[in-house]
């Protein structure tokens, strides 16, 4: 920065003092006037004088990187719908889900859900003895699943629309939380899904979560099945 | 009543968004039916594109568009891509027939595909998998990074679901794959991380632990198609090193898993 700043200096002090001093050395032998009109040999002052073409080819490249195509194969989304917990009442689940579509057959998918357990006909038929605490009915599950789309297909509205479709199968692992433990859990189920415009899914899902469960006293299966309606977007 | 309402004001929401989300996307569909300024345009080589209703080979042809004509290439879902004729006609086509295409330039359409070539060439990798874990029930879900052609460093998250007990373990481990050239290849794994175990408050010793754990294991993997591979029988021997006088030694067994790359 010093540096360049000095030779600025230095080439600009050169020029102040030598410059003069050639205009005093050029116009010492004669002292003709500059001669206004363009000598007969000079270039013409229209046209252009230097090397270009006359047309500029205007070269536009557009080129395609594959990561400048927009890739839709994640899906996110939310649902709501009727979860029915297994001795303890049907409840409203909601839930949020993250799909990865790997090809236009298999999917990937995430689901947590949260719903709420209700009271078993034991506690209400016996007045007073509760089976759980107030925390520990609160049921939220995760799954991770693997999805197939079984029958791909369309609707038909009307005369002249028609909405992506696809019916499919889903089959998981997961865990829930309920009655303040976790539980392994298997789920299962079908779903339905149409596509109102190519980057959005309206679903329709029937899932069964499977646990074992030894709340009261014994141990033994259940089968918890859930409906929801959900929306998703693909990103 | 206010309770019981709740569900039906979330389905009337999330109706009332998706029809006006269609009606966006139809009133932007008859907007601008010509090109876009920075389209992706591309050329068709092949003697003509069979252009099908959605992303998938289910979904009938309605449109075909002929060689020579320029197309717009405006996203891609898996396999398939969307295009969009001069006259905005919009439609999926599948891979194979997209590869014929040409870019503006003259030259073909770069769409390499994770292959199994690729696999030597992957970065990233990621999946889920189920198993054992000393008479536990576990979920797995794992994360890698591949320095080389056989060598990676793989995060895994693990949820043990037992009966007596339920945990969760984060462990970091390299992972060496012998032939990763084979469709199917053992591959080796060695690691360390941390382990929390919550017995269940039933029982005695009823003391959360935190705990380091090592581990040392092997599996095998199966190149399925395009990015896809399933990892199966692994084998885990960890060592837990309790606060105990003695560390305790657990087999987990990953039965079944499903990764994928990048």
């Amino acid at each position: 920065m010093e540096v360049c700043r000095f030779r600025v200096l230095f080439l600009s002090l050169l020029a102040v003092t030598v410059l003069p001093g050639c205009s005093m050395l050029g116009g010492r032998g004669d002292d003709r006037p500059e001669p206004v009109a363009p000598a007969a040999n000079a270039e013409p002052v229209t046209g252009e004088p230097d090397q270009r073409p006359i047309i500029e080819p205007q070269v536009e490249r557009r080129e395609i990187r594959r990561s400048r195509i927009d890739t839709e194969d994640f899906e996110l989304g939310a649902y709501v719908g009727v979860l029915s917990i297994e001795d303890f009442e049907s409840n409203v689940v909601y839930g949020a889900r993250l799909a990865y579509h790997l090809t236009e057959d298999f999917f990937l998918e995430g689901t947590v859900g949260q719903s709420r357990a209700g009271r078993t006909s034991y506690e209400n038929l016996s007045g007073s003895a509760d089976l759980l605490d107030d925390d520990d009915r609160d049921y939220t599950y995760y799954a991770l699943s693997m999805g197939w789309n079984a029958l791909p297909g369309e609707i038909f509205v009307g005369k002249n629309r028609a909405y992506n479709s696809a019916f499919y199968l889903v089959a998981g692992i997961g865990s829930t939380t309920f009655a303040g433990d976790d539980r392994f859990t298997v789920n299962g189920g079908f779903g339905y899904r149409v596509l109102p415009s190519d980057w959005m899914a309206v679903h329709f899902d029937v899932r069964d979560h499977i646990y074992d469960i030894d709340l009261l006293g014994e141990k033994k299966i259940v089968n918890n099945l859930e409906a929801h309606l959900g929306l998703s977007i693909f990103f | 009543m206010s309770r019981s309402l709740t569900p039906l004001t979330c389905l009337w929401i999330l109706l009332l968004f998706a029809a006006g989300a269609h009606a966006e996307d139809q009133s932007k569909d008859q907007s601008d039916d010509r090109f876009s300024e920075d389209a992706h345009k591309i050329l068709i080589a092949d003697p003509f594109i069979e252009l099908h209703t959605g992303p998938g080979r289910g979904y009938p042809v309605f449109h075909v568009v002929e060689r020579g004509r320029e197309v717009e290439l405006v996203k891609r879902r898996t396999d398939w891509f969307q295009l969009r004729t001069d006259q905005g006609i919009e439609g999926w086509a599948p891979r194979e027939q997209m590869i014929a295409t040409l870019e503006p330039t003259g030259e073909p359409l770069d769409l390499q595909e994770p292959a199994r070539e690729n696999y030597m060439s992957r970065r990233w990798q990621g999946g889920i998998s189920g198993g054992d874990f000393d008479g536990a029930s576990e979920v797995s879900a794992f994360g890698g990074y591949a320095f080389s052609d056989n060598l990676s460093i793989e995060l895994t998250l693990t949820h043990i679901l037992g009966e007596f007990s339920n945990g969760y373990s984060a462990t970091l481990g390299l992972v060496h794959v012998f032939a990763p050239e084979w469709r199917l290849s053992p591959y080796f794994t060695l690691g360390t991380g941390l382990i929390y175990t919550d017995p269940k408050s039933n029982l005695v010793e009823s003391i959360d632990r935190d705990d380091q754990v090592g581990y040392v294991g092997g599996g095998l993997q199966f190149y399925l198609t395009r990015r896809f591979m399933l990892r199966f029988a692994e084998y885990r021997h960890n060592i837990i090193f309790t606060s105990r006088n003695d560390n305790e030694e657990v087999d987990e067994w990953k039965y079944v898993g499903f990764a994928f790359f990048f």
